[in-house]
């Protein structure tokens, strides 16, 4: 029988139907914002290395960090910023042996991704309004 | 060390034999960045887009060096300690060790170009 046809049936185990549950794309997440916040703040302290250097030297970095490029990229490592902050706190709160359970978790994935819009939204504020 | 059984040597070193010094120095560094990241982040923002005399300025408060300063330092250490991880779950053997080492040396140049930027404006600014 194992000669059998089985017709063009998908193969297990399915990944390009499966629906990753949101703890699992969280988890992936954190990983990859914290990758992406250390090459922004290589860019930031880039831009301190100009500040300490001499003035044109500042104003060549400044153009490009302030650029609206360079602002995407701030903005975009601000938000990573925060979301791995907030799940950080997660992972610290999970190490003390606290919020397991399957309800919990999942709960305190969408609170990570609130929080972490919330505190993106008001380092912009902070950025622009001053 | 010849007062010191086999087992005694090998007790809760497990196979990285650095036992669990890697994962509690990862939640140092953790706990020490959730307090400088704000005091760190809000006035960045505050400053970012601000004049070359401006941002030397800002800098040159001893509040926000010493913060600056820690921030880098702490930031760049705990990047290496959780890209390390990242690497050994992914990139095995050769290149796995390549990479290893390239991001600590990274890190260490780029903690090192922060920390010392902030100290110059500091002590110049």
């Amino acid at each position: 029988m194992a000669d059998v046809e089985r017709g063009n049936r998908p193969l297990s185990p399915h990944l390009d139907i499966y629906k990753l549950p949101l703890n699992a794309v969280v988890s992936i997440l954190h990983r990859a914002t914290g990758v992406a916040i250390g090459c922004v703040t290589m860019l930031i302290a880039l831009w301190f290395l100009g500040a300490a250097w001499s003035e044109p030297v500042f104003n060549a970095i400044d153009w490009f960090v302030t650029s609206w490029l360079g602002w995407l990229i701030l903005l975009a490592g601000a938000a990573s910023l925060w979301f791995h902050f907030f799940n950080g706190l997660r992972h610290l709160i999970w190490d003390t042996g606290a919020w397991f359970g399957q309800k919990r978790v999942a709960r305190s994935a969408m609170n990570t991704i609130i929080f972490a819009g919330l505190a993106t939204l008001v380092t912009l504020i902070v950025a622009i309004a001053w | 060390m010849a007062y010191l059984t086999d087992r005694k040597r090998a007790q809760g070193l497990g196979s990285a034999k650095s036992g669990t010094k890697h994962f509690w120095e990862q939640r140092l560094s953790a706990i020490a960045l959730a307090l400088l990241t704000p005091l760190f982040l809000f006035p960045l923002a505050y400053t970012l887009g601000d004049s070359y005399e401006g941002v030397r300025t800002a800098y040159a408060h001893p509040v926000n060096a010493i913060i600056g300063v820690a921030f880098f330092i702490t930031a760049f250490l705990h990047f290496f300690q959780g890209v390390q991880v990242v690497i050994e779950d992914y990139v095995h053997g050769r290149w796995g060790l390549v990479l290893i080492i390239s991001t600590r040396l990274l890190s260490a140049l780029f903690a090192l170009i922060g920390a010392f930027a902030i100290l110059k404006i500091a002590f110049t600014g």
